[in-house]
């Protein structure tokens, strides 16, 4: 669902991706590990067609990012730390926005389904300014997956979250990403990545340094190879 | 027509934000009116003087006021992070400038309907003067929100970006503004229509080549 061949991404001459090569297949649930600065963000902008490679080829559900950049947008849904929403508007206002932008057929229905499903539904007149940090990130993942995209890009979805809120954005990822997804997810948090990917991959050094399928992998030995490939150590 | 449902989206959403806090309207509408009221006091206009200040005055209420809005546009979205969620729909990225141009043009013209009449009554025009005005202004208005729209795109990187808008903008409109004013002392003069011909095509023509370049170079100011 998501191929990236050869992808190099520098601004101006300071290499963040030096060569990523990556699959990740229908239905996978892959989570990329790596610390702060590493281009994680930098390869998940690239992929929701925010960012130009300066080399490389990426594919996302058969659609060439640099030919079909429209295609490549109709079929994810990126949840990052920044919500895209606009503070002034309601929940109910900020969806309709996104449903018209995606030309979604009958889109009060599904938009009643969203804010059900994430926990809004009651608060949709309210303006989004008025939401805790919490329930503005909830509200983010209805726009996300408003237009039912097969890809997911989660970018260090829980960041600036308290404890109680990344617990319940998790169980709320949880239901929403169903086996139909495609996920590929960020963190530096190790546990969380194992937990929740099919398979886990490093970004250390601007290049895919290590992945591995989770039954093949255990806490203590992600921590040995990420400590191996980003401290050195 | 899925095309022109997106860009009326994206218009829908900029009056509907501009409706909860009327912060940006308000803002040009009170400092448009100042503009006028202290060019009155200031020149202590005298009748025979009035009709050749009245145009410059006109004008520079509309461009400073306009700056304002063009001003905020694209800032309310980069500091959100809400611009990504325009860039991310699946849709042409030249949807994004014509609906942000059209909101602009609409908060620009919103606040002329407001600023005429004070300045037909402050300068003691006639009101039959009104009508070819509203036009002028309008078209004035097209040409400055058009290249203004995308300059705003432009700067909202740049750390100094309130200062930078101006200093690129006001001179690449000085066609615009140039007609604009030559067209309003017409108007004001009484002038025939044929006499004002020429500074009418010239104005019609900068808004067509600004909108046409603004356009087709938005998605290339978009790209990082």
């Amino acid at each position: 669902m998501i191929e990236i061949r050869g992808l190099i991404k520098a601004f101006g001459s300071r290499p963040i991706l030096k060569g990523i090569d990556l699959d990740v297949a229908e239905g996978e649930f892959l989570t990329l590990v790596g610390p702060n600065g590493a281009g994680k963000t930098t390869l998940m902008n690239i992929i929701a067609t925010l960012s130009q490679p300066t080399a490389g080829q990426v594919r996302v559900a058969g659609y060439d990012l640099h030919d079909d950049a429209i295609e490549v947008r109709r079929h994810i849904g990126l949840v990052s730390h920044k919500t895209l929403l606009y503070d002034d508007l309601s929940a109910d206002q900020n969806l309709r926005f996104y449903a018209r932008l995606y030309d979604l057929p009958r889109p009060q229905a599904r938009i009643e389904t969203m804010l059900r499903q994430v926990g809004l539904w009651g608060h949709q007149r309210d303006p989004v300014r008025t939401f805790s940090r919490g329930m503005q990130q909830r509200l983010a993942i209805a726009r996300a997956l408003l237009h039912d995209p097969p890809v997911l890009l989660l970018d260090e979805p829980d960041t600036g979250l308290d404890q109680h809120a990344t617990a319940r954005l998790n169980h709320l990822l949880d239901q929403a990403t169903t086996a139909s997804h495609t996920v590929l997810m960020t963190t530096h948090n190790l546990e969380r990545g194992l937990a929740w990917g099919d398979r886990v991959a490093i970004l250390a050094g601007g290049r895919i340094a290590y992945q591995a399928r989770r039954p093949d992998l255990d806490i203590e030995a992600l921590r040995a190879q990420y400590d191996l490939h980003v401290t050195g150590g | 027509m899925s095309y022109l449902r997106k860009v009326l989206a994206i218009v829908i959403k900029d009056v509907s934000a501009e409706l909860r806090t009327r912060e940006m309207v308000s803002s040009m509408l009170v400092f448009s009116l100042l503009v006028i009221l202290i060019f009155n006091f200031a020149f202590d206009l005298r009748a025979d003087n009035q009709r050749t200040l009245a145009p410059g005055v006109l004008w520079v209420a509309i461009a400073f006021s306009g700056m304002l809005g063009l001003s905020r546009s694209f800032i309310v979205e980069k500091d959100r992070g809400s611009i990504e969620g325009l860039l991310l729909a699946p849709m042409d990225r030249s949807a994004i400038f014509l609906g942000k141009m059209l909101g602009n043009v609409l908060f620009m013209v919103a606040i002329e309907i407001i600023i005429l009449p004070v300045f037909v009554v402050l300068f003691n025009l006639s009101a039959g003067d009104l009508l070819p005005l509203a036009g002028i202004m309008v078209l004035g208005t097209i040409g400055f929100a058009g290249v203004g729209t995308l300059f705003s795109a432009m700067v909202v990187h740049t750390r100094a970006r309130e200062v930078l808008l101006p200093v690129l903008l006001f001179p690449v409109v000085i066609p615009v503004m140039l007609s604009a004013v030559r067209l309003t002392a017409a108007v004001l003069d009484g002038l025939p229509m044929a006499e004002m011909q020429n500074w009418l095509s010239l104005l019609i023509a900068f808004d067509a080549i600004f909108f046409a370049l603004s356009f087709i170079l938005f998605d290339f100011v978009m790209e990082e």
